[in-house]
């Protein structure tokens, strides 16, 4: 009798656990299925057009120019407008909110006839005034501007001596010294025009509250979580956006971002590993968009860290490493080997030279040469991916490989991402992996910056110093004349490939995955992707 | 002189009842089915780890991209991950790893916890007062988020990844040794002890410790399941071990973006991590209820 | 009757392997049952303790996390950043100043409630911080009820039917449970439910195309405050993966500890008067028994909420849980010094909280406190 009553009982709470179970995955399965149909449902009926676009990490700030990474210009780009466009695909120069450009004889002055009629997100007026006032506030605080420091001052002295207004349209930038990426330098995202009456009120309101003429405007911001912008009704262009309405999501995990996707919860994703490639063919609900390579992800040998003192050593090292090999397993084919410090997008780009192949009995043969002494180096490995390196932990452990091969014993390392830079820009590592993107496509921003001697002890880690290359570096700086400066960067390319301060890994090609829903989408090389012409089926 | 003698004659039963637990203890241990899987899980990977340079097929990193992600076959067990490594032998080298950190971050903090513990436990006052606030700092922190504090300022390796596990753990010794010193002081031994005049590094280390060791050994094997789980955590986050040493929670981390495409990149590390941990688990619970004479009814 | 409560919190072995509060409750428990004046005056005495640890918490952290290589206005600066601009901005910030300036004016500002200004977004902590907080607390809290209703019927169940299959396979299921690797739970769980069987969402806390109005920022009150049922049920089926994740551990402890007190509940005296008595066995055995699992429930709460709540950063990475546990992990990667000292002491301050209210929780529940 007792026991049969134990046994009820049992039975019953099975059930009623087993039933609030089943009661969730039950709902869940048919909640699922019907939003998915309800949501296409909305768009194939002309409702509201809703992109959703998953990426790694939440933006910092909302103001442009007080920023320096591309997660928030990804969201400015799309609210505010620069005073000229690059180009869709490219990094030429088009009109923005700028209409026309004219620069003096001696490239000094510069003269811009603006866009009339266009109005900020407040519903004040855009106009020359607007521009003076953006200028001017960059000006005046150069250490909450980092770009407008890095772009506009050479050797602690501004570039641009003056901006006025010439009526309601027209503005003149006088210089103090010829700069050749001048206009390049105002196409990039951090020179966007905002609205001077919402920062003349507070200076610090555009980080959470941007206010410029864009496509877009702001509505949300949930920390690490969303940022929504919407439509704006007004936009100078007719017919565009497209889009009612785009959400940015940030979702930090890889495979979670990935399968998000697939499950039709956002529309679009990026930052995906190469390895997601297949993936992406092999599903038919999805695209496979690929970004124009402007990057260069490389191996840097500290030239003042023994046995890298040496060029033997160094270029025997770029003999050793099986590029390509890289390039299939961790790129996937996404990319090219590199032979230059810069990709072949940017002008002044030397495809004569030959680089290293890969041939590890060079290699041999030169650390003999060099009379290595078979001294166990540190190996840097990057903690973080990025687009020009997908994983460098990885990377690391093939390179590893290839240089015990030729004899050369290495021990990874790796800090903590803030840390990792710190100390590469101190020269504590004696062979580092690292890459760079370029900011306005030129070749200053990847020669200049990354390996003449004036940026040691910041983007030159390896602490490169040719003499010779930097008058060269110099020289193109204030050279006007397109050719003349291309045929200068040729030459620098030549020296630095001889002296091998780097081991030239890869140009990647970031890729992004979208619905097939999703059409029109554009990468743009510099990753920050304009979403006026985007729409969905 | 004398008194030394004394004390000989007087601590002498107190050994004897000291080994007489232990005895009764595996008696029992013996009979609980349960704890005996336990050691058998456990000394299969200790075995693992000592010899397993011999059994695994391949060594840690014998990289072949020809053969990257190929699902387990007869050939690889396992299958391969994104180096074409065999992923069955990568996971027996791993073994010896995480024993490694487990064992050593618990020795670690057993001995200096045992050791605030004590000196807590036993002089009392302020000493006790400014360990045991520590402790309760230490308690009070998100374990993990200090752990990766402290890897972040040593730099991420396996040996820092140890050091941070131990120093989360010194506590929860230092806790459980104090009670036990405040219990056993007062027992007629160590009074006499004292009252002859014995020194206290004497007392503590040859009387009180050892009087200890049971608790510490029931803790000890539940937190190396523990420091386990939070090594194969950091080693997930990049803050422990560094390619291509074949730790588990870095095998996770980097067959992460293959969870879809290949799942045996990440089932395999996970189950012997869980396996082992379980056998710890088992060992610890069954030590306890053989080991703690306050259980027994 | 006390030595069998003391078994009961003694005998679990997992109660040792979590934060072990093993002692301290034992203590509290026995102390306190001399009335509400012993209370009283316990709980004086455990918040006079509080400000000395909190402070020395400060301490630490302030110090730890200015030994971590690499300063706040490079990390915000990035990459580009000139020298003077890297060093303008460090003064700007405050950060040229000595340490002990520095630590006074932090602590100043505690003591006016002001927890500092987020040196990456300019916000002040205070402000925000309370929705990763309530994010997490959400999971914390639904992981919680799950591991409670869940652990504690198998407990029971286990314990009425000992030595059965299901107890075993409750047992062993439990002991699985405190071993597995939750970040590799987590992600299975994304493998079979969300990827192969499509039952759950992968990550996130709401729909992004039908967002939620945060009022609370507890988006269960939020919903229902809204009358926003469809949005409701959305946000229980984005808490269910990674809060089964996260109930694991408590679950499988308070099963165990519930079961071993089952054991000695049935073998009471009092429960043999009540079947003497032929009174129902399902009123007797579940009344008992949810009485008894209070005590288990309490402890695992106590112990698993600075768990749950600073342990979470690897639950919530794989879930894109914008909660307190990846903030605050995101602020260490931008030395955001204010967010990681007053983060981590906001979690401490309600891990220490709770304690205290779990303890005083264990005098008033007890039963022998009344009948004394």
């Amino acid at each position: 009798m007792k026991k049969k009553k134990f046994w009820t009982l049992g039975v019953m709470l099975i059930l009623v656990l087993s039933t609030i179970l089943a009661a969730c995955g039950g709902s869940d399965t048919k909640d699922t299925g019907s939003k998915d149909t309800s949501s296409g449902g909305d768009k194939a009926s002309g409702g509201p057009k809703t992109l959703v676009y998953g990426r790694g990490t939440d933006s910092t700030a909302l103001d442009p120019a007080t920023v320096t990474e591309g997660e928030s210009f990804k969201v400015t780009v799309n609210i505010y407008e620069t005073l000229i466009n690059f180009g869709e695909k490219d990094v030429t120069l088009q009109p923005g909110l700028a209409k026309s450009w004219e620069p003096s004889a001696d490239g000094l002055t510069y003269t811009m006839q603006l866009e009339e009629g266009v109005k900020f997100h407040d519903g004040t007026n855009f106009n020359a005034e607007a521009v003076v006032k953006n200028f001017e506030r960059w000006k005046a605080g150069a250490d909450k501007f980092p770009y407008y420091s890095s772009q506009f001052t050479v050797g602690g002295k501004q570039v641009i001596e003056s901006i006025t207004a010439d009526g309601d349209y027209k503005v003149i930038f006088k210089l103090s010294q010829p700069q050749a990426t001048f206009l390049k330098n105002l196409a990039m995202s951090p020179f966007a025009i905002a609205s001077p009456a919402a920062f003349e009120k507070d200076d610090d309101s555009l980080k959470d509250h941007p206010v410029g003429t864009g496509p877009f405007k702001f509505v949300e911001w949930k920390r690490n979580d969303s940022i929504t912008i919407e439509k704006n009704p007004d936009y100078r262009i007719a017919d565009l956006p497209k889009l009612d309405k785009v959400i940015f999501r940030s979702i930090p995990e890889n495979s979670t971002r990935f399968n998000e996707l697939t499950n039709g919860d956002v529309d679009i994703v990026d930052g995906l590993s190469p390895s997601d490639k297949a993936s992406i063919e092999s599903n038919t609900d999805l695209q496979l968009i690929e970004r124009p390579s402007m990057n260069v992800g490389y191996l840097g040998l500290t030239v003042t860290r023994p046995p890298f003192d040496n060029v033997k050593v160094r270029q025997a090292v770029n003999y050793a490493i099986d590029k390509q090999t890289l390039v299939d397993a961790f790129f996937e084919g996404l990319g090219e080997t590199a032979k230059n410090p810069m990709p072949p997008l940017v002008a002044g780009y030397n495809d004569d030279i030959k680089g290293y192949e890969y041939d590890p009995e060079k290699a041999k043969a030169l650390l003999a040469e060099a009379g290595y002494d078979g001294k166990e180096i540190e190996l840097w490995a990057m903690p973080v991916p990025r687009p020009y390196m997908p994983d460098g932990q990885k990377i690391a452990e093939a390179i590893q490989k290839n240089l015990a091969d030729v004899g050369m014993k290495s021990k990874i390392v790796s800090f903590e991402w803030a840390t990792y830079l710190e100390k590469a820009e101190k020269g504590d590592a004696d062979a580092f992996l690292l890459g760079w993107t370029g900011d306005n496509g030129d070749a200053d921003n990847f020669l200049y910056t990354l390996l003449d001697g004036d940026n040691i002890g910041s983007n030159n880690y390896t602490f490169y110093d040719n003499k010779d290359l930097h008058k060269i570096l110099v020289a193109a700086q204030t050279e006007m004349d397109e050719d003349k400066r291309n045929a200068l960067y040729k030459q620098a390319q030549e020296i630095i490939s001889k002296d091998a301060p780097w081991v030239p890994i890869a140009h990647s090609t970031p890729i992004l995955a979208a619905n097939t829903k999703v059409t029109n989408y554009i990468a743009h090389p510099t990753g920050s992707d304009r979403l006026e012409a985007v729409d969905m089926k | 002189m004398t008194g030394a003698i004394d004390i000989k004659t007087e601590v002498a039963p107190s050994r004897e009842r000291a080994v007489g637990p232990w005895r009764e203890g595996w008696r029992s241990f013996k009979k609980s089915k349960i704890s005996l899987v336990g050691v058998g899980i456990v000394l299969f990977f200790v075995i693992l780890a000592i010899f397993g340079p011999l059994i695994a097929p391949e060594g840690i990193n014998e990289q072949n991209f020809s053969k990257r992600l190929s699902a387990p076959s007869s050939e690889h067990w396992f299958g391969t991950d994104d180096f074409g490594r065999d992923i069955f032998s990568r996971v027996i080298h791993g073994a010896s790893i995480s024993l490694k950190v487990g064992f050593f971050s618990v020795i670690l903090s057993a001995v200096v916890g045992s050791f605030l513990g004590i000196i807590a436990g036993y002089y009392g006052r302020w000493i006790d007062t400014i360990i045991s606030r520590i402790f309760d700092i230490l308690l009070a922190f998100p374990s993990i988020l200090l752990a990766i504090a402290i890897v972040a300022v040593l730099g991420p390796s396996l040996q820092n990844a140890l050091i941070a596990i131990a120093i989360i753990n010194v506590p929860n010794f230092g806790r459980l040794i104090r009670s036990k010193v405040l219990s056993v002081k007062e027992e007629e031994y160590i009074v006499a002890a004292k009252a002859i005049g014995m020194r206290d590094s004497r007392i503590l280390f040859s009387h009180i410790l050892p009087n200890s060791m049971t608790p510490i050994i029931v803790q000890g094997t539940l937190a190396i399941a523990t420091a386990i789980i939070e090594a194969a955590a950091l080693g997930f986050l990049g803050l422990g071990a560094q390619a291509p040493a074949p730790e588990w929670g870095k095998m996770l981390a980097d067959a992460r973006i293959f969870l879809l495409k290949a799942p045996w990149t990440m089932i395999f590390p996970g189950l012997a991590i869980m396996l082992t941990v379980l056998g710890f688990n088992l060992m610890g619970d069954g030590l306890r209820d053989a080991l703690d004479p306050k259980m027994k009814s | 009757m006390k030595d069998q409560s003391n078994r009961l919190v003694k005998a679990d072995p997992f109660y040792s392997m979590c934060k072990d509060f093993n002692a301290f409750h034992a203590k509290v428990y026995f102390e306190n049952n001399r009335g509400v004046k012993k209370m009283l005056h316990y709980m004086g005495r455990r918040l006079s303790q509080l400000i000395p640890v909190l402070l020395g918490m400060t301490f630490i952290v302030f110090m730890l996390i200015r030994a971590i290589p690499g300063n706040p206005a490079q990390v915000i600066l990035g990459q580009q950043a000139t020298k003077e601009a890297v060093e303008a901005l460090n003064a700007s910030l405050g950060l040229d100043k000595p340490w002990y300036t520095q630590y006074f004016s932090y602590l100043g500002g505690i003591f006016q409630g002001d927890l500092g200004v987020s040196l990456r977004t300019k916000l002040p902590v205070s402000e925000e911080i309370f929705p990763y907080l309530a994010a997490t607390a959400e999971l914390a809290l639904f992981a919680m009820i799950i591991a409670v209703i869940v652990g504690v019927n198998a407990g029971i169940i286990s314990a009425w039917f000992q030595n059965s299959w299901f107890d075993y396979v409750a047992m062993v299921v439990a002991l699985i449970g405190v071993s597995v690797p939750v970040f590799w739970l987590g992600l299975m769980e994304q493998w079979a439910f969300s990827n192969q069987l499509g039952w759950f969402p992968t990550s996130g806390r709401e729909n992004v195309r039908d967002p939620i109005t945060a009022i609370t920022h507890f988006y269960l009150l939020d919903t229902l405050i809204q009358g926003r049922f469809d949005q409701f049920t959305e946000v229980i089926k984005r808490l269910v993966l990674p809060g089964m994740a996260l109930a694991t551990i408590p679950m499988a402890i308070i099963a165990r500890m519930t079961r071993s007190s089952m054991l000695e509940v049935m073998r009471s005296d009092y429960v043999r008067t009540a079947r003497a008595k032929g009174q129902k066995m399902f009123i007797v055995v579940y009344k008992h028994a949810l009485k008894n699992a209070v005590i288990p429930v309490l402890t695992v709460i106590g112990l698993q909420t600075g768990l749950l709540l600073g342990g979470a950063i690897l639950t919530e990475t794989i879930f894109s849980w914008p909660g307190i546990g990846r903030y605050i992990y995101d602020a260490i990667g931008f030395r955001d010094y204010p967010v990681i000292q007053s983060g981590i002491l906001v979690i401490a301050f309600i891990f220490i909280m709770i304690n205290l209210i779990v303890d005083l929780l264990y005098t008033v529940i007890d039963p022998r406190i009344k009948y004394k």
